[in-house]
């Protein structure tokens, strides 16, 4: 038995203009200037949670490239973030590698894991996409507790990384640059960095391909586009990001153990994406601020009714800005430039 | 030979968990396309209303119609005011609404309810089953009751008018509407069905894992995992699949040496990828074909 279906059914995302992907020069300098001025004001651990957010707002843009540019639904996020923190802290801790030079590592290994499973993802679309995605999630942390790597991984005990000092550089220059502040500017660089080649890469060749399959895979490879190398490929470059951001957060929270990336890591940075705006970069560092820092808005307003708050907060946003944090963007410029006109 | 029975039966007997969970994930599939991550928690819900009622001194069959009629009535309502005004919106969208309902459900059951463990008692008794040690009369009757309702479903979409209605609305919306059917509310009714299904389902798994907020966690995972064996498309597939993810986790458990408790889950989920690559549409599915 076997039913025609039109093909005219909605796309997984909608799509977005390239164009639309990515902020102007002003509002990214202006955004760049509070990042960087903004920890010379507050205190240590606000530094540290600031950390967190870049970490996750890398990881949420790895998601965003995936989901938003070729259309690839992934639940399984946490994985491979697990896996890029375990490849630094192993690094780290066993080889005795810096600490900086372990992230490319994290990157490769996450890669490779990502391009494999793209394969036979490669089968699946939409719903039973994020199933299998879902069913690596869930599996993780279990496979790290196996007792094959237990000598590597210190089994569900974890591993405990040493924190970074800040370059002997400052000291002698007379600056005293906190352990936090140190990692804080070392991860925005490293954000920064993935930031520009991610905005360049849906701006090549590569990314018009992956576009193209997420607006209509059929129309894609009839242009000659190799849908299954490049849909492997946005998983291989999602994961190997996503690896990065792992890693630095083995760094940040100086600890690596399975419990830590479970599923409901994988959910938070889906929710963040969605929050930030699916398919717009930038919305990535609204959806990670969203992650950090509204379970502990939901905790201040009830402690027995944390998790209702954050859903109740949650459905507000979905239905008051579908699009997320893009949809509030581009509001204001549209108000902006009304406001200039008159 | 007699390990190998031993460990079918007892196979059998969790397969039937998944299958009634199973059940309700494909009910739910059918009316709105979509998997629903809050199905577990919904069922949870229905539950501890129902041992709510026995508390009040209701006896346990009227508590288990009221129930049922509640949780129709709450699927219903949930459709209505949260995932109607979200029809056009993106799948994306959808889901995180599904993990909003996650997370609000069981915050509201945890603190109503709080989560020590409780007992939930059994219509069936848990008296061996014919003699044999390993299945008990609850787990045959829980058995009984997914083949009884697996027959009413059939019935109900294969020679009524609604069952008809609803699978032409899930299939083909346009045509449905052209013809006269009200979609949107077919989409409601699968919703109140689903619920219903899921309920039955809580209110039989509960004696067994017992009763507390986050019990659906993994019965979950296993029922999309039986869902997507037997093939999301059909009711059928999902029971069937249901006992076979439960024989197959406990074969494997006991035959391949390694996989203690811990690599039961993971085993399950490799089941889950393998039949998704090599059978998209699984072992009973209807396979779909694209027109350009």
């Amino acid at each position: 038995m076997s039913t025609v279906q039109e093909v005219s059914s909605a796309p997984v995302v909608a799509a977005v203009p390239k164009k639309a992907m990515s902020l102007g020069p002003l509002a990214s300098l202006v955004l760049l200037a509070l990042l960087a001025i903004t920890p010379f004001f507050v205190k240590n651990f606000i530094i540290f949670q600031m950390t967190m957010v870049l970490i996750y707002a890398i990881a949420v843009l790895a998601l965003n490239i995936l989901t938003g540019a070729s259309g690839q639904f992934s639940l399984g996020q946490s994985a491979f973030y697990a896996l890029g923190a375990y490849t630094s802290a192993i690094l780290i801790e066993h080889v005795g590698m810096n600490y900086a030079l372990t992230l490319p590592f994290a990157a490769i290994v996450c890669f490779i894991a990502g391009f494999l499973f793209g394969l036979p993802a490669l089968r699946l679309s939409g719903i039973y996409l994020a199933l299998a995605t879902f069913a690596l999630a869930v599996a993780m942390p279990q496979l790290l507790k196996l007792g094959v790597f237990e000598h590597w991984t210190g089994g569900v005990q974890g591993l405990v990384v040493t924190k970074p000092d800040a370059p002997e550089i400052f000291a002698s220059m007379g600056l005293k640059v906190s352990q936090d502040m140190w990692l804080y500017f070392f991860t925005l660089v490293v954000a920064i960095i993935i930031y520009i080649v991610s905005v360049n890469l849906l701006k090549s060749r590569s990314g018009r391909a992956m576009m193209s399959i997420r607006d209509n895979e059929i129309a894609a490879s009839a242009m000659g586009v190799d849908v299954a190398l490049y849909k492997t490929l946005a998983f291989g470059v999602s994961a190997g990001i996503t690896g990065i951001a792992g890693g630095l957060g083995a760094i940040a929270v100086q600890f690596v153990a399975p419990d830590g990336y479970t599923i409901q890591l994988a959910i938070a940075l889906f929710l963040g994406m969605v929050v930030g705006g699916v398919g717009w970069l930038p919305g990535s560092l609204a959806g990670a601020l969203f992650i950090v820092f509204v379970p502990n808005i939901a905790e201040h307003v009830s402690k027995g009714l944390s998790g209702a708050v954050f859903g109740v907060i949650l459905i507000f946003i979905i239905f008051l800005l579908p699009n997320g944090a893009r949809q509030l963007a581009f509001g204001a410029q549209s108000l902006f430039s009304k406001l200039r006109g008159s | 030979m007699e390990l190998f029975t031993n460990q079918v039966l007892a196979g059998i007997a969790t397969g039937a968990i998944y299958a009634c969970m199973a059940l309700a994930v494909v009910m739910i599939y059918q009316a709105i396309d979509h998997l629903n991550f809050a199905q577990g928690e919904m069922a949870m819900f229905s539950t501890f209303i129902a041992w709510q009622l026995m508390q009040w001194g209701v006896p346990y069959w009227v508590a288990f119609v009221l129930v049922l009629i509640l949780s129709f009535a709450g699927g219903v309502i949930i459709e209505r005011a949260l995932f109607k005004p979200l029809a056009k919106a993106p799948v994306l969208t959808h889901v995180a609404g599904f993990i909003a309902l996650f997370a609000i459900v069981n915050s509201v059951a945890g603190l109503t309810w709080d989560f020590t463990i409780k007992q939930f008692p059994t219509p069936f008794g848990s008296a061996p089953f014919l003699g044999s040690q390993l299945i008990s009369t609850h787990q045959a009757g829980m058995i009984g009751v997914t083949l009884v309702l697996l027959l009413l479903l059939f019935v109900f979409f294969r020679y009524t008018r609604v069952g008809l209605a609803m699978r032409a609305a899930a299939v083909m919306p346009e045509s449905a509407r052209l013809v006269g059917i009200n979609t949107s509310w077919m989409i409601a009714l699968g919703w109140g069905m689903a619920a219903a299904i899921g309920s039955i389902a809580g209110m039989l798994i509960a004696p067994v894992v017992f009763l507390e907020p986050n019990m659906m966690g993994g019965v979950l995972i296993y029922g999309f995992a039986a869902a997507v064996v037997g093939g999301l498309s059909s009711p059928l597939g999902a029971v069937i699949g249901g006992f076979l993810v439960g024989v197959f986790e406990n074969l494997v458990g006991t035959y391949i040496p390694g996989v203690g408790n811990e690599l039961k889950l993971p085993i399950a989920l490799a089941l889950i990828i393998t039949v998704l690559v090599v059978k998209p549409h699984g072992l009973f599915g209807r396979t779909i074909v694209k027109r350009v």
